[in-house]
């Protein structure tokens, strides 16, 4: 990788130091980059004086940026080298309406206007209501039939549009149409006054409402110099533990209610709001939300505090452990999970999988062992053992990581003396004409925030990625040749965000 | 069988008897803000000017609790000089204008309809439309079919079809791409109806106000019967709300 520049996760440089490769160059490199277990972070387009360009950020054990400048259209590299680049490459057709040419799946990501009011490349037209003139793709036969569902599901979820062509119960293709909840964040964020981007990054999606803020007030931290004490540094581990606790507990109870198996279900629903509590006990929000803020966290964790969660842990542990074992042991249980909704590791490898979607295809990376913030670097990493790839092994990830997050936690809360000082939100001047990336690993695997400053310290550009923006893909594919009503059950074992894809 | 049994009888029964006992939320819960009336305009002045939703309004001395979001950084400004925040949860209102509030509320009982008690006092059926925002209020309204709180023992269920419904219960912002789908589904249940507005995202945007993307008040497209305002509204909220409404 001797043309990208090698940086660090959190820490601001000049823009004017990320190289500009001619574009062969640039996809000469990407190419074996990606090939040669290299994943892909962050790739988008923004404009520099008038230019397009293109920014990469890679990584393997390191992170890597380049940039490119192209035109109006570029080869495609899902057509040329990747599938990791399938869905990178369909968000900057859309952002800013730049083709990648060849690309063999071409459609919108979200339904909206491209940022340069150029001309758009999927022929749509925006003041019609979505979907537009939207193609869906089409298989044709005897006995092959279609069954389309949402934006509006049946239970109390988030919008989205499946479609499934089947042949009897098979499923051949899934296709995922999102976009429903689309809010235009990453347009805001370089609009709003400083002192909305914390909220507004809390809600990207609120389960991960820690996760993708701690990436913002990372990213300001280090457009500012601002340094966060230990203690803070600490709670904030904290809360993105009981976050992560929160969802994989309530997942469970779902696909245990997947598969009519309720006692766990109730059992697990009950559990997950104890850890909601617990981020209420810290912040006054049961989804962490104003806790974090640049330069440390808005509320002391004291003495108080930390008792009722380690006293909460203390109780919670065991039951957690008994209910885990009533859902992992049941036959029932067992037949529905192994098997179901395989995704393998060469599968999961070409797509980017992240988190415990890629962990359970046996894709070690976690980004708090690979490029660990706040007080991760001292802490244990997890190991998972079960890799088959298939609902039994996403579960069984989430158990596993349930377990070792407790863990975590209490071997934080004990850091006695480490509690922190309380920060209120005030204005800060960024540094001007910088780049910076920051990386997390929030419950559902990587989560990445990508900020460039202009000439006079404003955010110019603001990326975000939702680890759903690569496992999206997964879950589809995870559906091939099973039968639909499996699709639930794969579904929950992904529990995929939509607004946090959508933006 | 065995393991059943045991954790049966290990999870105990966990449903609270809200509302016959009251709850006790941790103090560090935002609920109802106290507002003192006779702040000095200069803090007033710069709680107004922290606060990111923009929901203080100077002149009045009152918050908008359709825009709050219950973030606290006011409360920190001269150590709660002008607001500080209660415990309570109970925060529905009939009226938009009711949530711009001075420290009190009207008691949501004596404003809810009398024809919607006649209805639906005793079976409500809602559909529940997510139309944007973060997930976190959809997340809070599931919540309300656990053993904790088991919004079914009351006679309220979520149901999957709009043509089974009473009424629609929506969160989020409105999100342009939603707005067809949120109409639909309006218009599929059949009257007489209710619409609920539930989060600071579908009262007033939310977070996300003032983007181009959005609405950002459900009630300018289809008549709002009920808010619950939160981001997200605590599960008590809606709880205190919907049986106060209908009940
Ligand atoms: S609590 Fe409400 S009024 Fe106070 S600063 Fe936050 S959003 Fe503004
Ligand atoms: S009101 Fe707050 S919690 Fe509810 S959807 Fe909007 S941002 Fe999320």
């Amino acid at each position: 990788m001797d043309n990208f520049l090698q940086i660090n996760n959190g820490q601001a440089i000049k823009r004017s130091s990320i190289p500009c490769l001619p574009f062969p160059r640039f996809a000469e490199l990407l190419d074996a980059f990606v090939k040669n277990d290299g994943f892909i972070v962050q790739f988008f387009a923004h404009v520099e004086d008038g230019r397009n360009k293109l920014v990469a950020v890679v990584r393997n054990n390191q992170l890597y940026v380049a940039a490119t400048e192209v035109g109006e259209t570029f080869p495609s590299l899902t057509a040329s080298s990747s599938s990791k680049f399938h869905m990178f490459e369909r968000e900057i057709a859309e952002q800013y309406g730049i083709t990648p040419v060849d690309h063999p799946w071409l459609k919108m990501v979200r339904y909206h206007a491209n940022y340069r009011q150029a001309a758009d490349v999927f022929g749509n037209d925006y003041r019609q209501d979505i979907p537009g003139n939207y193609q869906y793709f089409q298989v044709e036969g005897d006995s092959v039939h279609e069954v389309a569902v949402g934006p509006v599901h049946a239970g109390i979820i988030e919008p989205g549009h499946f479609r499934f062509q089947c042949a009897g119960e098979e499923v051949f293709s899934l296709e995922i149409q999102l976009g429903y909840q689309h809010r235009g964040i990453e347009r805001m964020l370089t609009q709003v006054p400083m002192k909305r981007l914390s909220i507004i990054c809390e809600g990207i999606a609120g389960d991960t409402s820690i996760g993708h803020n701690l990436c913002c007030c990372q990213a300001l931290e280090a457009l500012t110099g601002l340094a966060v004490d230990p203690g803070a540094q600490v709670v904030r581990c904290i809360a993105l533990e009981l976050e992560r606790l929160a969802n994989h507990i309530g997942d469970l109870g779902a696909l245990s209610g997947d598969v009519a198996f309720n006692p766990p279900a109730a059992y697990f629903g009950r559990l997950r709001g104890e850890f909601l509590n617990l981020l209420q006990v810290l912040c006054g929000n049961r989804f962490g939300k104003s806790l974090v803020l640049p330069g440390g966290i808005s509320q002391i964790m004291g003495e108080e505090q930390a008792k009722i969660i380690e006293d909460k842990l203390k109780e919670l542990e065991p039951e957690i452990s008994h209910v885990c074992d009533l859902l992992f042991s049941a036959h029932t249980v067992q037949a529905r999970f192994e098997n179901t909704g395989t995704v393998s590791t060469k599968m999961a490898e070409d797509l980017g999988l992240v988190g415990y979607s890629g962990r359970a295809s046996g894709l070690p990376y976690d980004a708090r062992v690979a490029f660990p913030t706040e007080a991760y670097g001292a802490l244990h990493a997890n190991r998972n053992e079960m890799v088959n790839g298939d609902v039994y092994s996403r579960a069984s990830v989430r158990r596993e990581e349930i377990m070792h997050s407790m863990h975590l936690i209490k071997s934080l809360v004990n850091r006695a003396g480490e509690v922190s000082a309380k920060r209120t939100m005030h204005e800060i001047s960024l540094e001007p004409d910088s780049f910076v990336v920051t990386v997390n690993e929030a419950w559902r695997g990587e989560v990445s925030h990508c900020l460039l400053t202009d000439k006079g310290g404003r955010i110019e550009r603001y990326k975000i990625k939702d680890p759903s923006f690569h496992n999206w893909t997964g879950l589809a594919m995870a559906l091939r040749n099973q039968e639909i009503s499996d699709f639930p059950l794969c579904n929950k074992s992904f529990n995929l965000s939509y607004c946090g894809f959508d933006l | 069988m065995l393991k059943i049994i045991r954790n049966r009888y290990e999870q105990g029964c966990k449903t609270s008897n809200y509302p016959q006992e009251p709850i006790a939320l941790y103090k560090r819960f935002r609920g109802l803000p106290k507002i003192n009336g006779d702040c000095d305009p200069a803090t007033v002045g710069q709680c107004a000017a922290i606060c990111p939703q923009d929901a203080i309004l100077c002149e009045e001395r009152k918050i908008d609790l359709g825009k709050c979001t219950f973030c606290g950084r006011c409360e920190n400004v001269g150590d709660g000089a002008f607001v500080t925040f209660s415990q309570d949860f109970a925060m529905g209102t009939s009226s938009r204008e009711a949530l711009l509030c001075d420290g009190t509320l009207p008691a949501l009982a004596e404003h809810a309809k009398k024809h919607f008690k006649k209805l639906f006092g005793r079976s409500l059926q809602l559909r529940q439309v997510s139309a944007g925002g973060c997930n976190s209020c959809e997340a809070d309204t599931n919540v309300l079919n656990t053993p904790f709180f088991d919004l079914s023992r009351f006679g309220i269920d979520f149901v999957a079809s709009p043509r089974h419904a009473d009424g629609i219960h929506v969160t989020g912002p409105v999100s342009k791409n939603m707005k067809a789908a949120l109409i639909a589904t309006y218009e599929a249940v059949p009257a007489p109806k209710v619409v609920i507005a539930s989060g600071a995202c579908s009262i007033s945007g939310g977070p996300f106000y003032g983007s181009p993307e959005i609405i950002g008040d459900l009630g300018s497209i289809v008549p709002v019967d009920l808010y619950i305002p939160g981001c997200p509204p605590h599960p008590l909220t809606t709880l205190h709300a919907l049986l106060n409404f209908f009940k």
